[in-house]
């Protein structure tokens, strides 16, 4: 059995995804459970398979028994069995927690939400666990395009727009990629990743390999949104139902983050990245950039789901400049990032999922009295507030930590200046909600008798995932040392300082 | 050094928080004090339980997590860890009691949130006190802004909202501003985040352009010392309900920035390396500026909580400008003024308080002859200013004294003159409000000649506090001997 984890992870929700499409048509209550289960699965394959590749190192699985570089090679590190249990888990977590809030907002299309919400846990979780460049671009189809679904699903009025937006450029994006992996092809002949890194170092001047390097990198930073290719973000995800904007928005870009890394480090080697192109500095510039303007944009809004989109533009920003800085602790903050930026997002999005569920809009003017109203929603979304801020014992404080001593470290003294200016910023964007939450509207007293909102708390199956996640991120936070020491350390290369 | 590992210090700042969930549970009131209570006692005890432990010379260290090498949560108790722990434990017993008599006093609202916001307070400051390195005072220093916010806003209308606003501005922005860039760059350069003896950065390789920055960074990152000119929250904090002002706001939250530039000057830089690059005069400088344009401007206010803002942040200034000496005489008065100024400052924000609470009464201007109708209160005001103007029979007198030693034994003659001025303003600023509150003709009294104190939960506070001030100018151990300690540690003598 814990041989076939790396199949079961990906396989498992795939076939549910055909049950509970059939089973929606027969009793819709039956959707639920199977898509639980189904996730419950792969989450429990990706933790053994996080243990596993712990104690024995790199996992190496072939799908049906074909050798590689022909059949399909799955390969596991440290590094994607990380994100494999982050994916699972946020999936799993925001699963539980959407019922509800489907429930409310379209309960007449529940069957296919859940068959397009474990399609798109399938994509994500192939997109991380394979070995193959090209199906890597299959699974991400699959995964975009359950998700340009997800979204559509959305406001009545917007959502398909902004779905068609995404759609456009997130086809542009996943064809840059498929476009680079040509070239790749052309040049080495394989397109298993192992493969490629051990045929590139000859070929490291060919200008096809710099082409394909290129058109890959763009392609991938469409898909996360690196600004300036950030544009069809903000409204995807504002628009999208609750249910799906807390599934994409912590899982999407973080993956195509790892991509990035997994492609600098794997596929084309720290070498070829860093020392052949010596263009790294200009990137972790361009971060520096979306970081400032992911900031200000936020700061624009006057709604919390629109603003925490932008947020999540900087966020990006925070993960390539640290993967670009081309040190050990830029790099292990970038992965560490990865880990704790899905889990706050998640967790403010869960937030976001609540307060729709009960007060019926996001804008700030919603906000107002919402930390009598809702106060463990509100204390949750605290503690994320806290996380993005960046303050200790959260775990936004560790990877900020990693990222600026790195940045330290390399000399690149403005990437720490813009994390330092978008830490200031995240205070002023999430203690203005805080301000909104706790004291509008005012009463015309000195205070002295406030009147007392009546709470109208979110159900237990939205408030219990929601403290397992905040719990999450302080726990993550105070555990930073073990999971780099055990987990983080293995993926950087020797060479690195 | 010996030292013993104990957990201990993380009980001590855990009890605090454990009891939040009791104080949020209980339905009525008198159980939810009967909590706080037990808290700040459990505390108070924990504290004293490692008091021989510390005056016999040892050490007790505690790890809970060691995130990079150098750089963990951890605790370590020191002799002036100790001192701030006990002066900050022994004032939130105190504190607890004028709590329930001032906010049951004003009917105010929302008293379980003010309880637990105070219980996690108290839990960040004893946090600080015992922090063994730069990383983990951050977090407690960053904990202490979060959990105050809510009680400076306690009353939630505009102006708690714009001071809260301020308060966040300056402590949490120059904290993420300045000391998280230079907490990391010293990590860098040292390895460490480990306060030494003398200091983590000595002996590292860092230009004296760079100790300079961060020497900047680290004195006015920590803005809860209230060095001018991040001192403005101060005053704005005052819309908090009074003993939050009292505890938080002359003794914990700014005295937990003094701590942390003391810290910094002793253990990051070290006396030896502040003096090999002669950075002396600079931290003498802004410490001096503070206290004269602080009492200043305390001469010209007429609403009583601002006028003791204006004079916390002058005595604040004396604290870091007796360690900034770095002389013997001048760290330990520096270090005692801590305890001296934080029982007599705490005397006079209570009976600001009581004043509130029986009349109604905010501004100097109204309180003419009030002496006649509170005059338990005015006259624990009045032995509580002697003590922050340095006047014998009052604790305030030794530090004061130590501090001009310390002026003369640095061959600061510039320094004598500010302190010996800045005395003479603190008695032009305090001595009035006691004159007027006693001797004025009896058609300019606004009050009735008729005994009328507040409640007895606030005045048995005041009255203990001032007692305390006055015991502790004729028996000034232990914290005496726990700052001499600190300075022989330092000083290797």
């Amino acid at each position: 059995m814990s041989q076939h984890y790396p199949a079961l992870i990906v396989i498992v929700p795939l076939l549910a995804a055909f049950i509970i499409s059939v089973a929606g048509w027969i009793n819709k209550k039956l959707c639920f459970p199977i898509a639980v289960a189904a996730v419950t699965v792969s989450t429990g394959s990706s933790i053994g398979l996080l243990f596993r590749v712990m104690n024995e190192g790199v996992v190496h699985y072939r799908l049906g028994g074909w050798l590689p570089p022909w059949g399909i090679a799955y390969y596991v590190d440290q590094l994607n069995a990380l994100v494999l249990c982050v994916v699972t888990v946020a999936a799993l977590l925001n699963l539980i927690a959407a019922k509800k809030s489907i429930e409310q907002e379209f309960p007449e299309r529940i069957g296919p939400f859940y068959t397009l919400y474990v399609l798109f846990v399938t994509g994500m979780v192939g997109i991380t666990v394979t070995g193959d460049a090209f199906n890597l671009y299959v699974l991400l189809e699959i995964a975009s395009i359950t998700g340009y679904a997800l979204i559509a699903m959305g406001d009545k009025d917007r959502a398909p727009l902004a779905s068609l937006n995404y759609l456009y450029m997130g086809t542009i994006g996943a064809c840059f990629y498929l476009l680079g992996v040509g070239y790749l092809y052309i040049a080495t002949g394989s397109l298993n990743m192992v493969d490629i890194a051990r045929i590139l170092p000859d070929l490291y001047q060919s200008k096809a390999v710099l082409g394909a390097f290129i058109i890959c990198m763009v392609g991938v930073w469409i898909k996360m949104a690196f600004f300036p290719l950030h544009g069809w973000l903000p409204n995807a995800y504002t628009f999208a139902p609750s249910a799906s904007s807390s599934l994409i928005a912590p899982l999407m870009t973080k993956v195509m983050i790892y991509v990035m890394i997994r492609l600098i480090l794997t596929v084309f080697t720290p070498k070829f990245a860093f020392a052949t192109l010596a263009i790294s500095d200009s990137i972790v510039w361009l971060a520096c950039i979306a970081i400032v303007m992911g900031a200000i944009f936020a700061l624009a809004q006057r709604d919390l789901k629109k603003m925490l989109t932008y947020i999540i533009v900087a966020e990006v920003g925070y993960m390539v400049g640290g993967a670009w800085l081309g040190n050990r602790a830029g790099m292990t903050g970038a992965i560490l990032h990865i880990m704790n930026d899905a889990l706050m997002t998640l967790c403010a999005f869960l937030v976001v999922g609540n307060i729709v569920y009960k007060v019926k809009g996001y804008a700030f003017d919603n906000l107002k009295g919402l930390f009598a109203k809702m106060p463990f929603t509100m204390g949750a979304f605290v503690i994320a507030a806290l996380s993005f801020i960046g303050v200790p014992p959260t775990c936004g404080f560790f990877s900020k930590w990693y990222l600026i001593s790195g940045a330290i470290q390399a000399g690149h003294y403005g990437f720490m200046v813009a994390l330092i200016f978008s830490s200031l910023v995240n205070v002023v964007l999430f203690f203005r909600i805080i301000e909104i939450g706790y004291y509008e509207p005012f009463s015309d007293h000195h205070g002295h008798d406030h009147p007392a909102e009546p709470m109208a708390e979110a159900p237990l199956t939205m408030l219990v995932p929601l403290y397992i996640v905040a719990a999450g991120l302080i726990l993550v936070g105070l555990y930073t040392g073990n999971i780099v020491n055990h987990i983080i350390r293995f993926v950087i290369p020797g060479s690195f300082v | 050094m010996e030292t013993i590992t104990s957990i201990k210090p993380l009980l001590a700042v855990l009890v605090s928080l454990l009891i939040t969930p009791m104080l949020v549970s209980s339905r009525a009131p008198n159980v939810r004090e009967a909590w706080t209570f037990v808290a700040a006692i459990a505390k108070f005890l924990i504290v004293l339980s490692m008091l021989p432990t510390i005056l016999k010379g040892t050490e007790i260290v505690y790890t809970v997590v060691e995130f990079l090498p150098g750089a963990a949560i951890k605790f370590r108790v020191d002799a002036f860890g100790m001192l701030f722990a006990l002066v900050s434990s022994s004032l939130w017993i105190i504190t607890s009691a004028y709590s329930i008599g001032y906010m049951r006093g004003l009917k105010e609202h929302s008293q379980t949130r003010y309880f637990c916001y105070f219980a996690f307070a108290l839990s960040a400051t004893v946090g600080v006190a015992f922090s063994a390195n730069l990383l983990t005072l951050y977090l407690f220093y960053e904990m202490l802004s979060l959990a105050t916010y809510p009680l400076v806003t306690h009353h939630q209308d505009r102006e708690a909202r714009s001071s809260g606003r301020k308060y966040l501005l300056y402590i949490v922005g120059t904290s993420i501003g300045f000391v998280l860039p230079a907490m990391l760059i010293s990590y860098n350069l040292a390895g460490t985040l480990e306060f030494g003896k003398q200091g983590f950065l000595a002996g590292t390789t860092g230009s004296g352009h760079l100790m300079g920055l961060l020497l900047v960074l680290l004195i006015f990152g920590f803005a809860k010392a209230a060095i001018m000119p991040f001192h403005s929250w101060l005053p704005a904090a005052m819309v908090a309900p009074t003993p939050v002002s009292a505890l938080l706001h002359a003794v914990a939250v700014v005295k937990v920035g003094v701590f942390c530039v003391v810290r910094v000057i002793t253990g990051v830089f070290g006396t030896d390396l502040l003096l090999s690059l002669n950075f002396g005069p600079f931290i003498l400088f802004i410490a001096s500026v503070t206290i004269l344009v602080g009492s200043f401007i305390a001469l010209t206010q007429d609403s009583l909580k601002r006028l003791l803002a204006f004079s916390t942040i002058a005595q604040l200034s004396y604290i870091v400008l007796g360690v900034g000496l770095l002389s013997p005489k001048g760290m330990t008065g520096g270090m005692v003024h801590v305890a001296m100024h934080a029982f007599g400052k705490i005397t006079l924000f209570f009976c600001a308080g009581a004043i509130f609470v029986a009349t109604g009464k905010k501004n100097i201007s109204q309180m003419v002859g009030i002496g006649r109708r509170m005059p338990v209160t005015m006259t624990a005001f009045f032995i509580a200013s002697l003590s922050i103007i340095g006047m014998p029979p009052c604790g305030g007198f030794i530090s004061k004294w130590y501090l001009v030693l310390g002026s003369l034994e640095a061959h600061q003659t510039a320094i004598l003159v500010v302190l010996l001025f800045s005395s003479l303003l603190n008695a032009a600023y305090f001595m009035p409000i006691v004159y007027r509150a006693f001797f004025c003709r009896p058609d300019e009294a606004m009050f009735e000649n008729k005994v009328q104190e507040a409640p007895l939960f606030c005045v048995v506070p005041l009255v203990v506090t001032a007692v305390i001030s006055v015991i502790l100018f004729f028996y000034p151990q232990p914290f005496f001997r726990l700052a001499s300690m600190m300075v022989q540690s330092i000083m290797g003598g």
